[in-house]
This record gives structure tokens, sequence and C-alpha cells, in this order.
């Protein structure tokens, strides 16, 4: 291993990089519809991507995984706030994963 | 249109995804730790770092001592997504935000927090970022910290469910307003088939992970730009 701060500069620095210079360098308010309209999707299009199928891996079975996506998709459904419905899903996949174990 | 200026309401906004990295980054914290990485390391990434799938890439090449080159571009690739993020919310900020503003906020675009502020109906002010952007790093650290402190004690059953915790998150940034705009439903709908494709299909599956992310949430918004654009002559007067 080299030393550890070399790699941990390259990394914070690359990944800073990416994030600021877009948000530094674009000043001007994008009048293109079309343009704003793609803007206005990406961010769900990113968190569904990211979401599926990863979420079905998350955890240690695909069956605790099912069950924990069903209680978020549901109480999301039921507008319930971001903590209240990861906190359920891990819940619903901690007992389901004790009763897989029992059986 | 107008500034969403309160520091109150962002602190209340970034507070639940505060909760929300504290246990992503504790399992974050025991990964890292168990691959070889000293508790302080592990800390200190987390801290200079605030990505999640970034660091986790990262751990396996620094341990292995890979060169330089493959861990800043196993980075660009995983975190390209936030320049499209960062994008997004360049034309999301409020007067309020100067160029300091932008040096410092950038530090703090996680998924989760651009998500949140993009979901704002008011532009986002600079008061309402910094209480945003507060706490949801002190979580992702302090998470880790635990994690590869005390990991080790608990139970793997704990440790696995914690696993889906930050998806739940993203389904509920998601979900209400899928619910409430069909196209933002079919757009979801579409990310979420390319995304499958990419992961199930054999050929399309050696493209890496950070770069079908890009290519699923770029195609889908962009089809639905064109077929159904947002009605923007509200914000135009106010520019």
């Amino acid at each position: 291993m080299k030393n550890f701060y070399i790699y941990l500069i390259v990394m914070a620095g690359v990944t800073y990089l990416i994030r600021m210079l877009p948000l530094v360098l674009i000043k001007k308010k994008i009048k293109n519809k079309y343009l704003l309209s793609f803007l206005y999707y990406i961010p769900y299009a990113v968190l569904s991507a990211m979401t599926f199928p990863g979420i079905f891996y998350s955890t240690g079975s695909v069956v605790s995984a099912v069950v924990g996506t069903i209680i978020a998709l549901l109480l999301a459904y039921l507008k319930r706030s971001m903590v209240t419905v990861a906190a359920l899903s891990c819940a619903g996949v901690f007992l389901t994963e004790l009763i897989m174990k029992m059986i | 249109m107008k500034e969403q200026t309160s520091f109150l309401k962002g602190i209340k906004d970034g507070f639940p995804i505060c909760i929300g990295y504290l246990s992503i980054s504790f399992a974050f914290g025991i990964y890292a730790c168990s691959c070889g990485l000293s508790v302080w390391e592990a800390v200190i990434m987390s801290l200079t770092n605030l990505t999640s799938a970034g660091q986790l890439a990262s751990v396996p090449i620094i341990v292995a001592g890979g060169t330089l080159a493959e861990l800043a571009v196993s980075q660009i690739v995983i975190n390209m997504r936030y320049a499209l993020m960062s994008v997004s919310l360049s034309q999301k900020l409020g007067k309020s935000v100067k160029m300091l503003d932008r040096f410092i906020i950038a530090f703090a675009n996680t998924d989760e927090v651009f998500a949140v502020a993009s979901s704002n109906e008011e532009t986002v002010g600079k008061r309402y970022l910094y209480g945003l952007i507060l706490t949801p790093p002190l979580g992702w650290t302090l998470g880790t910290l635990l994690g590869a402190a005390a990991g080790n004690i608990l139970p793997a059953m704990l440790v696995s469910a914690l696993g889906i915790a930050i998806y739940g998150m993203f389904i509920a940034i998601v979900m209400p307003k899928a619910r409430t705009e069909k196209p933002t439903a079919l757009c979801v709908a579409v990310a979420i088939i390319l995304s499958c494709l990419f992961y199930y299909v054999p050929t399309l599956k050696a493209i890496p992970a950070g770069f079908t992310i890009i290519i699923c949430a770029v195609v889908a918004s962009g089809i639905f730009a064109f077929l159904a654009p947002l009605n923007i002559a509200e914000e135009d007067n106010d520019q």
C-alpha cells in the first residue's frame, strides 16, 4: 500500500472537481424549454436508475430485499417521511431474515 | 419565482439525510476496516469525499496498492453523475447564492442533498442551502467512525438490514413526485427498465455501473423533455 494520503488527495480532488466545476461555471439561467425540462427530470431518473435493480441486492438475501422494497414503495406512496420509509424498510428486512433463519 | 431562504427549513430538510447517512456510512466503516484501512483513514476519507459508491470502489484499489490513475478513473466513472446534478442544481440556485457559496455547496452536493434541494418548489437560497448541507456530512463521518470502530460487535443480520436504508430514502424522494405527475412517473419507469437491461443483459453488463446510471438518466430524461416539456412561462417572468 502506497501512502494513503496521496490516494486520498487524488480521489477527494477528482470528486470535488466533478461537483464544483458545473456549479461554478454555469451562472446563467438556461432559457431553453427542452433543456430545462431535461434537467427537471434528471434527479428522479438518476435516483430510480440507482435504486433498481440495486435495491434487490442490498441485503443478505433477495427475498428480504424484496420485502423491504415493497414496504418502502408502499410507505412512500402514502407520503411518509424519508426517515420513516428507510427505517421501516430496514425493519422489514430484519424481520424477514429473522423468520427465514427460524424456518 | 420565490426563493427559499429559511436556514431552519434547510436544517429540517437536511436532518433526515444525516440520519440516513449514519446507517449507510456505518456499513462503509465496517467494510473499509475489514479490508485493511485504519479507523482514522476510513473516517478522514468519509469527511473529505462524501460519496458512498466512490468510496466503496476506492478501498480495494487502495488496499491492493493500485495506481493513482486507476483510482482517478474509477472515481470519474462512478461520480460523473454529480456533474449532471450540479448542472441541474445550478438552475435551481436563488439570487442570494454567490460565487464563494457555490464552491462550498458543491462539496456537499450528494445524491440526497441534490434530490432534496431539487424537490423545493421555489429556487433555493444561500441560507437554506447552508442549513441543508450542515448535518449530512456530520452523519456521514460519524457513521463511518461508529462502523469502523464498533461494527464488528454488531450481528451480521442488523448490518444486512441497514443495507437497504439508502434505497428506501431514494424511493421516498421519487415516489411522491411520480404519484402526482404522470410524465415523471413514466420517465422513472423508463429509467428503471433501462437500468435493469444494463444489469441483466449479458453484453450490457460489462459497462461500468457509473456509466450506466448516466446513460439511463440522460436517455429517460431526454425522451420526456421532448414528449412532456415543462410549462416554463411563469419562471421566465422572473428572470
